[in-house]
């Protein structure tokens, strides 16, 4: 896919290079494991030991992959509630991840946030929204918190095609070019809004001109490419952190799942989720260029999947085990004792 | 090492569904990813695919089977290099409820009138309406969902008013989030039945504009939590315009969808809001608990020429009530309903709280404690007079809600009876309602959080001093 874009950057460009085995490597790696975890969550879901809504991220992983790839220790995330690999993407613990969606004390937010609400102050990582579109108003404070510090950090709002319909991610836009804010916006189009695609609810479907008349750059880019993404995610750095302000990325990229557990998915066919599963799938795409460059052979990868799984394991194991928070914290955490 | 298959849960609330169909048979080897089942929930059929590869031993439940019960197993997968025709069924049996029942599990009862539908609440709900005065003697009964009784009022007010259309998200082609508005872009098609995009803002005051140029729209929020985005128009626009324009530009407009908690969705997805609407003065707020009331109830609001906000409960959707079989079926917004005659202490409650209060006074019954059930229906107006006199009569009152109690519905309610009943209370009125936080997400705390039967019984004994 050749990527498209709304207008020069002032941003200078960086050199194109092919990424090198270590690279490849992690991105297989890490990719892995937020497929490994999903589905694992998945099955956990199924035996009701995660209850409530559970979004997977499964199909999506070359997105919040590449992207990070590109960012610095101290630069913010957030998204809304398809939030499981983003998190892991931010360097948090699965085990820590894995326990919040059984609702258990050893979860992120100790059993009192679940799938969609879960944070790390200590990896810069704020959420975690379930209101559809919150996640860019609230990016967009983080990024102007940066301006406001001049500490050289950027914050990066990951939100769907959906949610780039709503009111506020407009309001957002104006503000941050109007303050030049460090923010980067990606767009996650999936292709679908739970049961409606794009064209059913936006007029303009090319998401990354959204800026257009607020005069934010924007770029569409393979989401199913993480070096595409990574690429496009180095520019976007370079121009925010340069002063330049805020960046549009639309990621075109698909979901396997339904949009959280409880979908019969009948808006899309089979056909069509199989298609893109056996031909535009992230891991496969960076296994074959594994192999093929001769980075890595079938067994070594195969062994990585094996400690990738064992790892997911014990966070499963770890979230059973692990006790449902003590009544007493029902009250706690409600303010800030003064 | 074998792997056994377990009946999963499709949705946050599904404890049992139908196996319909089998995309595997014994011998077949699956790769996860691989459509194995479909699966039927009162919701929508799902498929079902596995998560881990290996060959189909066994098929350990039968096509057709209903009533499977979430995670017990249905099949059993053996491992790459396992003998799959050495595998054993594992010996407990597995717990599959007659499928021979001939009658399917929402057929309306035959006859009507002898047979209870909906469980506990059936019995109370019936013998309360064969006493409405409203329902002609011999009426036909039809056992029907909430979620088919909103449906069913929504469909005849279109059929009879061109002025009446749908509108929100995901109403249309998906048939609803909560499947409430099946089967009505099929009658009505895509002009009077809209799927919105994401912006709840947006569509909300497009709805208000377009009520005060002569349409009766009925906008669903997928849950009032996302009618937050929303409520500066519910508000501002919708609520206060009459007063502003001297009574010139009326607003016939119905916002409507869940309210409340729903199961397991967290802080964000599970607030109350029936005292924030009721707070405020251009808007009638409306929140039945069984589908007689949801049906005459929103067909009455969608008639109304004001704006009225509808509050629904996700975990009533499915429930099966008694609604009377006639031509037009509407009832008056503004008048509670005394659901069960008590003359030790009066419980008040709206929407699936109403449950809770019957059952409450069941047990209550069951311990000499007479309890009268008031269920409010409508908040704003809030038919005081129905409450007071009641009040009159048992002396006692217990308010029940499932929001927080502060500034709530019970305080409004408890300050009613002061001033109105003050000589005639023998305790102080009681209020019970949702811990003071919001709503964790973990098992037992949420259990903890939400105001339940017990908490109910246990305020009406206080009151009566019956500790
Ligand atoms: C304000 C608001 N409205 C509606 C919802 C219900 N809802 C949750 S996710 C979703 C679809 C969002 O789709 P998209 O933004 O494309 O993200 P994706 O799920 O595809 O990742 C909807 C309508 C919500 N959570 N918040
Ligand atoms: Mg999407």
């Amino acid at each position: 896919m050749t990527s498209k874009r709304t207008s020069k950057t002032t941003a200078a460009k960086s050199a194109v290079k092919a990424a090198g085995k270590d690279e490849l490597l992690q991105y297989y790696r890490d990719m892995l494991m937020m497929r490994r975890f999903e589905e694992k969550a998945g099955q956990l879901y199924g035996m009701g030991l995660i209850a409530g809504f559970c979004h997977l991220y499964i199909g999506q992983e070359a997105v919040v992959t590449g992207i990070q790839a590109a960012l610095e220790e101290g630069d913010q995330v957030i998204t809304g509630y398809r939030d499981h690999a983003h998190m892991l993407a931010c360097g948090m613990d699965p085990k820590g991840v894995m326990a919040e969606l059984t609702g258990r004390e050893g979860g992120y937010s100790r059993g009192k946030g679940g799938s969609m609400h879960m944070f790390s102050r200590e990896k810069q990582f704020y959420g975690g929204h379930g209101i559809v579109g919150a996640q860019v108003a609230l990016g967009t404070g983080l990024g102007f918190a940066d301006w406001y510090k001049g500490n050289g950090k950027l914050s990066v709002a990951y939100f769907g095609d959906g949610a780039a319909n709503q009111g506020q991610v407009y309001e957002s836009f104006n503000m941050a070019k109007l303050w030049n804010l460090p923010v980067i916006y990606v767009i996650e189009n999936n292709q679908y809004a739970m049961g409606t695609a794009v064209k059913r609810a936006s007029s303009e479907i090319e998401l990354y001109k959204r800026g257009i008349s607020f005069g934010i750059p924007g770029e569409q880019v393979d989401g199913m490419d993480v070096e595409a993404v990574k690429r496009a995610a180095e520019k976007a750095v370079a121009h925010a952190r340069g002063g330049n302000g805020p960046y549009i990325l639309e990621m075109k990229t698909y979901r396997y799942r339904g949009h959280s557990m409880s979908d019969p998915a009948k808006y899309r066919t089979r056909e069509e989720v199989d298609d893109i599963r056996s031909h535009h799938d992230p891991i496969d795409l960076i296994k074959k260029r594994l192999i093929e460059g001769k980075h890595a052979s079938e067994d070594e990868l195969k062994a990585l999947d094996k400690d990738v799984k064992a790892i997911v394991n014990e966070a499963a194991q770890f979230a059973k085990d692990s006790p449902e928070p003590d009544p007493s914290e029902l009250y706690t955490d409600v303010l800030v004792e003064v | 090492m074998s792997i056994e298959i377990l009946m999963p849960a499709l949705s946050p609330t599904m404890e049992e569904g139908t196996l319909a169909k089998w995309n595997i048979k014994e011998g077949d080897t699956v790769e996860s990813g691989d459509v194995i089942a479909e699966i039927e929930t009162d919701k929508a059929t799902m498929e079902v695919e596995a998560v881990e590869e290996g060959v189909v031993a066994k098929l350990l439940v039968a096509e057709g089977t209903e009533g499977v019960k979430v995670n017990s197993p249905i099949a059993i997968l053996a491992e790459d290099g396992e003998d799959a025709s050495a595998v054993e069924a594992p010996s407990a049996k597995v717990e599959t409820p007659a499928s021979n029942d001939e009658t399917p599990v929402s057929a309306p009862a035959s006859g009507g009138s002898g047979s209870a539908a909906g469980g506990d609440e059936g019995g109370a709900s019936k013998a309360s309406l064969a006493s409405d005065p409203e329902i002609p003697e011999g009426t036909k009964m039809v056992s029907t969902t909430v979620r088919d009784a909103l449906r069913d009022a929504m469909a005849e007010e279109m059929r009879r008013d061109d002025t009446v259309f749908v509108m929100g998200e995901e109403v249309a082609e998906y048939q609803g989030a909560y499947k409430v508005t099946r089967g009505l872009l099929d009658e009505f098609g895509p002009r009077r039945v809209v799927d919105t995009p994401i912006t709840e803002h947006g569509f909300a005051g497009l709805g208000v504009g377009a009520a005060f140029n002569g349409l009766r729209p009925v906008v669903e929020f997928m849950t009032f939590n996302f009618a937050m985005q929303a409520i500066d128009h519910i508000i501002n626009s919708a609520a206060k315009t009459l007063y502003m324009s001297g009574g010139q530009m009326g607003c016939p407009i119905v916002f409507r969808g869940p309210n409340g908690a729903a199961s397991r969705v967290g802080a964000q997805h599970s607030h109350d809001y029936s005292s924030w609407y009721a707070n405020v003065p251009g808007l009638k707020v409306v929140a039945p608990y069984d589908a007689a009331d949801a049906k005459g109830l929103l067909k009455a609001a969608i008639r109304d020429p004001n704006p009225v906000v509808f509050l629904e409960h996700e975990l009533i959707y499915g429930e099966s009530f008694d609604v009377p079989d006639v031509e037009d079926w509407v009832l008056p917004i503004g008048k509670a309903k005394v659901r069960r005659e008590g003359t030790d202490v009066t419980i008040t409650a709206h929407s699936r709280m109403v449950g809770f209060a019957l059952k409450a006074a069941e047990i209550l019954a069951e311990e000499g404690i007479s309890a009268e059930v008031i269920d409010l229906r409508s908040l704003r107006p809030l038919d005081t007079d129905t409450i007071v006199q009641s009040v009159k009569k048992t002396n006692r009152i217990v308010c029940a809600e499932e929001g927080w109690g502060r500034m709530g519905v019970g305080a409004e309610i408890a300050a009613v009876v002061t001033a109105e009943a003050f000589d005639y209370l023998d305790a102080p009125p009681a209020r019970v309602h949702q811990e003071d936080v919001p709503l964790p997400y973990a098992g037992n705390l949420e259990k903890l959080s939400l105001p339940g039967v017990d908490d109910i019984v246990k305020a009406a004994k206080a009151v009566c001093y019956a500790e």
